[in-house]
């Protein structure tokens, strides 16, 4: 059986007068019915930029140069425009990172969320409105009929986030796409959004790609991880074999890099150096230049995905030419001295 | 300002931002002040007994308030309260009527130039910078010139020209709109393109466009007494403000009045407009 959706080597790039921006290179990832996966990432790493690739709602002047989006097993990067945006909104919605930005500002909330029954999938005037005010009740929005009628500007960010998730199952989707979905809330509203994303793919057999840079909130949420850098995958698991034991430089530093309530001592962690220059990247591996356990070799070629370790259900891959010497990377519940220089501790 | 809900019960804690509830002074000023113009010009035969093309040459260039003339006479003896009433009547329709299509016309063409993009934004653009690499009074009397005197080849040359700031300025905020969020989500989930463009994208747009239609009108007057004042305008004796300040003109040293009291109506009429405009954006602007 096909999964709900495949993408293999997609690759965008974004041109650039100084260049060209390769802004994805040659992600492949599988969702299944039912099924969150997470893409965890920093700034400019491809995240959003990929998402919308997979809707077809890239921004000029980017173009998809190269790979395939399978939906269940049917190749939709080949079809005409008109039959692939059709066949991708038909079965994929999006869920925005800012709420406010997300709904229109001049028009009621609850006609935002009936307009896509009322005007694609054929309602009655009452039969959609019935319909909205069943979708707010679902994602957890208190008087639905009284909130029918309001504007967005009304409402609270996290009330206007499940709106937005609203919206997103108003087109009836197999797929949510959430880009960020609770980076603009608060800790006590995210974890209630979260638990709305949840249940409703648990009770709707939905898949849920959640992309976000938080590596709380992915490992609540998702049973597999894909870490994105520079474009790429550079490690993807199951996300508790791909947490707990990570084989990529990068995730390692990540972890690392998550505030530690418990340890004695706190010290912030970062990751130093910034992110490559995606028009003019180095050979060899993007993170080599920051990376606190690279070698020479490291930086003569850009290393393969390649399965480390079949931990319980998900294969675990990881793009680092060292992946095998991580079990002597020093445990990221005690921070030691060695690692400072690279992996510097800012205090 | 946050809802908590828990799960099956909620606490709510006051949601709805209370509308901020102060007085738009500009907006009711300019709505006043042009409601009043208008009521003059719509209650013209019962704020005067003249008729404004009436002539009467025994009391030609008479004083402001002399008998029976409260703002004088012309030098054909032509009451110069119901001139100015009458002719108020005359450039307010034409003023608004000309505006309308342009602001239709350029606010769709933007729509559509912004939205789509590629080749037909290319083409429109290139179009609008031919019409704007002409001055807009040259261009208006030439076409008026080439087209004939009267009000419909002013509505024509008025359109023509007046278009492309709309198109500009609906084209302007349609690129930035198109990138919102909003927007986005529209086309994810697949509604039909003009949908999109009139439900989502046209009334987040639309209102600089209305902001600039206020000022468009008064500019349009002026570009309506223009013509009149250079003969191409509303043919004579029909009364409009250009007219009679051109035939006021010649007496400026004797009767200086004749053309100075059209002149201050096109200038309260451009008060009132250009109030609106400060309120609607007071109204309606960024939130």
């Amino acid at each position: 059986m096909s999964a709900l959706l495949e993408v293999h080597d997609l690759s965008v790039d974004i041109p650039l007068r100084h260049g060209r921006l390769h802004a994805v290179r040659g992600v492949s990832l599988r969702v299944e019915a039912g099924e969150a996966i997470g893409v965890v990432g920093e700034s400019g790493s491809g995240k959003t930029i990929m998402l919308r690739a997979l809707l077809g709602l890239l921004p000029q002047p980017a173009r998809i140069i190269g790979g395939s989006i399978l939906l269940d097993g049917v190749e939709v990067t080949g079809m005409p425009a008109g039959r692939r945006h059709a066949a991708l909104t038909e079965a994929v919605s999006m869920v925005f990172q800012d709420s406010l930005t997300a709904l229109n500002p001049v028009m009621r909330v609850g006609e935002q969320i009936a307009e896509v029954p009322r005007h694609r999938l054929g309602m009655s005037r009452t039969a959609a409105h019935a319909r909205a005010v069943e979708l707010m009740d679902s994602v957890g929005i208190p008087e639905p009929e009284r909130r029918y009628r309001a504007y967005p500007h009304e409402l609270s960010g996290g009330m206007r986030q499940r709106i937005g998730i609203a919206i997103a199952l108003s087109t009836q989707p197999r797929l949510i796409l959430a880009d960020e979905p609770t980076t603009a809330l608060d800790v006590t509203i995210q974890a209630q959004v979260l638990d709305v994303l949840d249940t409703l793919r648990g009770e709707q057999q939905l898949g849920l790609v959640l992309v976000s840079h938080d590596l709380a909130v992915i490992s609540q949420t998702c049973s597999r991880i894909y870490v994105m850098y520079a474009g790429r995958v550079v490690e993807s698991g199951g996300a508790w074999a791909l947490l707990g034991h990570p084989r990529h430089p990068y995730t390692y530093a990540l972890l690392q890099s998550v505030p530690d309530p418990d340890a004695p001592v706190h010290r912030l962690l970062t990751i130093p150096g910034q992110p490559p220059d995606l028009t003019a990247l180095p050979t060899g591996c993007p993170f080599a230049p920051r990376c606190a356990f690279a070698k020479t070799a490291c930086t003569q070629e850009d290393p393969p995905l390649v399965p480390v370790t079949v931990t319980g259900e998900a294969a675990q891959l990881s793009a680092c030419l060292r992946w095998d010497t991580a079990a002597h990377w020093p445990q990221w519940s005690e921070p030691s001295e060695t690692d400072e220089p690279k992996l510097g501790a800012t205090s | 300002m946050t809802a908590v809900a828990f799960p099956g019960r909620t606490v709510e804690v006051a949601t709805a931002r209370r509308p901020h509830r102060h007085v738009n002074i500009p907006l009711i000023a300019g709505l006043t002040l042009l409601l009043l113009i208008v009521l003059a010009a719509i209650c013209a035969p019962l704020l005067t007994h003249w008729d404004p093309i009436h002539q009467d040459l025994l009391h030609a260039r008479e004083a402001p308030g002399s008998p029976g003339h409260l703002l004088g006479t012309d030098q054909l003896g032509r009451d110069v309260l119901s001139r100015l009433l009458y002719g108020a009547r005359i450039d307010l329709r034409v003023g608004v009527l000309a505006v309308l299509s342009p602001f239709v016309i350029g606010t769709l063409l933007g729509l559509v130039s912004g939205w789509f993009g590629g080749w037909l934004d290319t083409l429109i653009m290139r179009i609008v910078d031919v019409v704007v690499a002409f001055p807009f009074f040259v261009l208006v009397i030439a076409l008026v010139f080439a087209l004939g005197a009267g009000t419909s080849s002013i509505y024509l040359a008025i359109t023509m020209v007046g278009w492309v700031a709309y198109c500009r300025i609906v084209r302007g905020a349609v690129l930035v709109a198109k990138e919102q969020e909003y927007a986005l989500a529209a086309r994810a989930s697949g509604l039909p393109t003009w949908r999109i463009l009139f439900r989502h994208l046209l009334p987040n747009v639309v209102l600089q466009a209305i902001v600039y239609s206020m000022s468009d009108i008064v500019l349009t007057i002026l570009a309506i007494v223009t013509l009149g004042y250079l003969g191409l305008g509303v043919p004579p004796p029909t009364p409009d403000w250009g007219s009679m300040i051109e035939d006021g003109q010649q007496f400026l040293l004797t009767q200086w009045y004749l053309a100075t009291i059209p002149g201050i109506a096109v200038v309260i009429t451009g008060f009132a407009l250009a109030l609106i405009a400060d309120g609607l954006v007071e109204q309606f602007g960024r939130r």
